[in-house]
């Protein structure tokens, strides 16, 4: 008898300790984990770089005429939508539901602008490579601004052309042409911009894509601002006092995230985005037609008049690496999306593409379930988290909301 | 007696046993790379007709930037290769992922270099390179480790 005893007094004691080392008393990370969580604060966010094929991106002139662009509901079919109409300013520029409404409905969430311009893909699935390329497409989009090409760049010559003038030189004539034309769009519009000339298309796409410089020139002026994660890492790095900066409940969410979960996979670097594409099963949008991500989306990008190599990029072919060496095709591209960046998480639900899952908690049980995907395959795995851990990855996430606008509280 | 006496004493173990079991599969779920990856960016290639050489140029490899690296390639006996017909690609092992580019060579800058433009790596950790080389003495390729 006293051998089992002895043994099970020690099997329980080895258990209760090893636990306690991996969850209560092990205040302190390893060299590796302490290198990872280095990598995610805000003070490892360069300076943001030039956009080579945005000769205006950090023209503060741009910058004004591209705000004003931003919020004026006159860049519509119906003169009530404006970018602001979805990328709402106060609300970390999204709109708060599944899919945006403009003039329509679209079959995507409103995706926030914070950061956006280190990213070398925009949109969910990466149509467009710049901001001002992005900026373009809602404009003419029949279910978001409704607007065409002409109808901007005789707006824009009507109320903008000082301004305009002031940032791309002389504004073409544009006010005697068709009130709505563009290559997109109606069959009237598009009959409308094949009985222009050659000259009058040109004139008329080069003042269009300088709008979206404009726009992007105004979108690179929001920056994501520090959050009590980034107190935490920097504190950690710099071998101060870390304690009362998270919880301990935080902390753990945050081995999680850096640890057993595996979550820098994809949310990498400071801004928690690798700025790729993956497929992680997500369900499909009930009512929508397929979608089938990044798989379509490079062709798309490839063909866009405005990409980086086109003729109203001011770039060179030097500095559009990232199309001209693109990931075009295969499997791991169906149903492929840009994870967003985990800044401001807690503040943005819905979640996914398409808004499929309503809140924090249930994204984390996603990931904990890792479901097949209804097309391609996930690359998830489950993770057979705990209720206890599922909290503490949601606690986590939490931190990552600015300082002062989150729903988390100080500790 | 004696016949249990002995598994009872050795049962002391069991604790050690499942400190390392719990160990082994904590590690792996954290996937730290082998310890014994051979990081070196000169390498033979497999069936030794080549030697090649990875160049990236900078130092630590940054993680989410679009580079543009040589390679030097010579033959077995140390002879610079010239007009090699050269690819490359690779992955993260323990992901089962590849590169999210398609890095292709894009000059030969003579003396058996090579520029190979549009790598990038997505994510710090363990990723190999595999340089393949095409060139008169036949076709074989080497594979680098690196860690970022």
């Amino acid at each position: 008898m006293r051998f089992p005893l002895l043994v099970a007094a020690g099997v329980l004691a080895t258990v209760v300790a090893g636990w306690s080392w991996f969850h209560l008393g092990k205040p302190e990370w390893s060299p590796a984990e302490t290198k990872l969580i280095a990598s995610l604060s805000l003070s490892t966010l360069p300076q943001l770089p030039p956009d080579p094929s945005n000769a205006v991106g950090d023209d503060p002139t741009a910058a004004t005429l591209g705000r004003a662009l931003f919020f004026d509901t006159r860049l519509s079919g119906n003169g009530k939508v404006a970018c602001a109409s979805c990328h709402v300013p106060d609300r970390q520029f999204q709109d708060g539901t599944p899919l945006a409404t403009g003039m329509g409905q679209t079959n995507r969430r409103t995706m926030p602008i914070a950061g956006t311009a280190y990213s070398p893909w925009l949109f969910w699935d990466g149509r467009r490579d710049s901001q001002w390329a992005q900026a373009l497409g809602p404009l003419e989009s029949l279910v978001e601004h409704g607007a065409d090409r002409t109808q901007i760049a005789r707006l824009v010559a009507v109320n903008y052309a000082a301004d305009y003038e002031a940032v791309f030189g002389q504004m073409p004539e544009v006010t005697a042409l068709p009130e709505h034309a563009t290559p997109l769009g109606t069959d009237a519009a598009k009959a409308a911009w094949a009985s222009l000339t050659e000259q009058q298309r040109e004139d008329v796409n080069r003042v269009f894509a300088n709008i979206g410089k404009a726009i992007a020139a105004f979108e690179r002026t929001v920056e994501p601002r520090p959050t009590r994660f980034d107190a935490y890492a920097d504190a950690l790095v710099a071998g101060r006092d870390t304690s009362g900066l998270l919880t301990p409940v935080e902390v753990e969410g945050l081995r999680l995230f850096v640890g057993k979960c595996d979550c820098t996979k994809c949310h990498n670097g400071p801004l928690f985005t690798d700025q790729h594409f993956h497929n992680t099963g997500v369900p499909a949008a009930a009512g929508l037609p397929e979608d089938q991500g990044r798989i379509i989306a490079t062709g798309q990008v490839l063909a866009d008049p405005f990409n980086c190599l086109g003729a109203y990029s001011d770039a060179g072919p030097a500095d559009c690496a990232e199309l001209r060496y693109m990931d075009r095709e295969g499997e791991d591209l169906l149903r492929a999306y840009k994870p967003p960046s985990l800044r401001g998480v807690a503040e943005r639900p819905p979640y996914m593409h398409a808004g499929q899952i309503a809140t924090l908690a249930d994204v984390v049980r996603h990931y904990n379930a890792a479901p097949a995907a209804p097309g391609g395959h996930s690359e998830l795995k489950p993770l057979a988290m705990s209720e206890t851990e599922l909290a503490a990855l949601e606690a986590f996430l939490r931190t990552l909301s600015e300082t002062g606008t989150d729903g988390g509280q100080q500790p | 007696m004696p016949k249990s006496k002995l598994p009872l004493r050795l049962l002391w173990l069991l604790p050690v046993a499942l400190i390392g079991v719990g160990g082994i599969g904590i590690a792996a779920m954290m996937q730290p790379p082998p310890a014994d990856l051979d990081l070196s960016l000169t390498r033979a290639t497999e069936h030794g007709l080549y030697v090649g050489t990875l160049e990236p140029g900078v130092s630590p490899i940054p993680v989410g930037t679009i580079q543009s690296w040589t390679v030097a390639v010579t033959t077995a006996d140390g002879k610079p290769l010239e007009h090699a017909d050269l690819s490359i690609d690779g992955g993260m092992p323990q992901h089962g992922h590849g590169l999210p580019t398609k890095p292709q060579v894009t000059e030969e800058l003579g003396g058996g270099r090579y520029r190979v433009e549009g790598m990038k790596f997505n994510m710090p950790g363990w990723w190999t390179i595999t340089l393949n080389v095409a060139a008169a003495a036949g076709t074989d390729s080497a594979t680098f480790n690196l860690t970022l």
